[in-house]
């Protein structure tokens, strides 16, 4: 598997760090509700066969987070894009 | 038919033409009492529900031919060298039952107790696999701790001198071992359709029928199956399958590859674990060495890894045994396994009525199977999990008791 970065050009994923999905996004602490949201938070996944969006880190690169689609029955990657804030963990 | 040693001299006489099916091409009912879907752990849950419950309107649907699942995707690997009471008293439960295994279905599944040897490269690792034999023992499983040369005598051609991974010693469980993991298929098949199970191949579940809170049955490839309970044991796929049911579990599928050389004379006499590195290894009957390692480490359904994990697995292999240079690989596979978030399995009802749940095997589905099947059964028939899974309830993630023997937190691809 090759990553396109968008910083570094195209490489081979061993250069990258996989973290997971992209998409679960951290809860507010202070909202009502907070710990279920916190247990679907760190531990439920939609674990599609199919695209997903996921979070790689170009480790021995550029340092990027990024937001990759890849198709998880085939390995096909249809897109590489920074990581917004939130899905890097700001 | 029972198999005996009578049996395969008359049929011999015979020009073995007297052999029967080993198992029926079952056809669906409209109408069973439980459901099974997957023909690997469900084979063994069908098979105790028959013999230990009494329930025999079973069916285990299975979306491909019987054995092209995980249950002939693994490296046959058996053992109990777990740590925390739960796994190590639910695998050794399993290995006790694997000892009587092919007497008890009267199916040879060639159970060899040849011992697994976890090589120790450190001071550090020995304290840390003194710590683990020792939480064997205490739970009642059988562990010895090796120094040097015991292990040079069980492992003689292993690089002794290499000075980056010296071998400090091992630890053995000489019970441990391997099994014929298509045997296991073929003995649990045959067992449970001798007692009634029906076993449908090539019928590909693609819905669960609930109404009011309870299930109905499955839709499959088929046409509509009904049931009044419907055990899920498709580790790999459990995230998809309950998704038909409006579940999200606590697991990623990842896929894990496994490699065989070409046919060798007898060389290695056990299972020989890597410690410095995720390598294993073990010699088929036909000769073949089984190598396995670790998790290509992202999310896949595709049942083929990369290079990468390929060249990971063979440096290890060198590592440890520098005469396995020469060899050529024959073939190389994935299975898609459920990665929990502790590591750690789940047998549980669900939310919904009469839909359980048997998935979230991680590396440690195969060595599992007779167990699995067998709790697997008792909840399905009693509603109730025996004591032996009350570890491995769905909602331990929510309550914050979570059985992580590597101490990894929720990242599946690390455990």
């Amino acid at each position: 598997m090759r990553i396109k970065c968008p910083y570094c050009g195209e490489r081979d994923a061993q250069e990258f760090a996989y973290l997971g999905a992209a998409d679960p996004k951290r809860p507010d602490p202070e909202a009502e509700g907070a710990a279920d949201a916190f247990y679907q938070y760190v531990y439920l996944r939609e674990n599609p066969a199919g695209v997903l969006a996921e979070l790689w880190y170009h480790t021995a690169g550029c340092h990027s987070w990024l937001r990759v689609e890849r198709d998880t029955r085939t390995h096909v990657i249809h897109s590489v894009a920074y990581a917004s804030p939130h899905e890097a963990g700001d | 038919m029972r198999y005996s040693a009578f049996s395969v001299f008359t049929n011999a006489l015979g020009g073995n033409r007297g052999w029967e099916r080993v198992w029926r091409k079952a056809e669906p009912k409209p109408q069973y009492d439980v459901v099974i879907v997957g023909g690997g752990h469900g084979l063994a849950a069908a098979y105790y529900l028959a013999k230990v419950h009494g329930i025999t309107n079973v069916a285990v649907v299975e979306k491909g031919y019987l054995g092209s699942g995980n249950i002939g995707r693994n490296t046959t690997i058996v053992r109990s060298n777990y740590m925390l009471p739960p796994n190590t008293l639910f695998y050794e439960h399993a290995l006790k039952l694997w000892e009587g295994l092919s007497q008890d279905l009267n199916f040879n599944c060639m159970v060899s107790q040849r011992g697994v040897l976890n090589v120790i490269h450190s001071d550090v690792q020995r304290n840390a696999y003194t710590r683990r034999g020792n939480a064997m023992r205490l739970a009642g499983v059988d562990a010895e701790l090796l120094n040097t040369e015991q292990v040079r005598h069980l492992i003689p051609f292993a690089d002794f001198s290499n000075a980056r991974f010296p071998i400090r010693g091992g630890l053995l469980q000489r019970r441990a071992g391997t099994v014929r993991h298509d045997a296991v298929a073929w003995g649990y098949a045959r067992a449970a359709d001798q007692r009634g199970v029906d076993i449908i191949e090539q019928c590909e579940v693609t819905g669960i029928r609930i109404e009011n809170g309870a299930v109905r049955g499955v839709e499959t490839s088929r046409g509509f199956i009904g049931a009044r309970k419907v055990g899920l044991a498709v580790a790999g796929n459990s995230s998809r399958v309950a998704s038909f049911a409006g579940l999200r579990l606590p697991i990623e599928t990842h896929v894990l590859q496994a490699f065989v050389s070409e046919g060798l004379k007898p060389v290695l006499d056990h299972v020989v674990t890597f410690g410095a590195g995720h390598f294993y290894v073990s010699q088929s009957d036909k000769g073949g060495l089984v190598f396995g390692g670790d998790l290509d480490g992202y999310n896949s359904y595709a049942q083929r890894g990369n290079l990468p994990t390929a060249e990971d697995v063979m440096e290890g292999a060198l590592a440890l045994f520098p005469n396995f240079a020469r060899l050529r690989m024959l073939r190389n596979w994935g299975g898609l396994i459920d990665m929990t978030m502790d590591g750690s399995p789940i047998i549980d009802k669900t939310d919904i009525r009469g839909l359980y749940l048997n998935g979230g095997w991680c590396y440690g589905g195969f060595k599992a199977t007779p167990a699995s099947g067998e709790c697997f059964a008792h909840l399905i028939a009693r509603d109730e999990p025996p004591d032996l899974i009350r570890g491995f309830k769905l909602d331990r993630f929510k309550a914050g008791a979570m059985l992580d023997e590597k101490g990894m937190g929720a990242q599946p691809n690390l455990h």
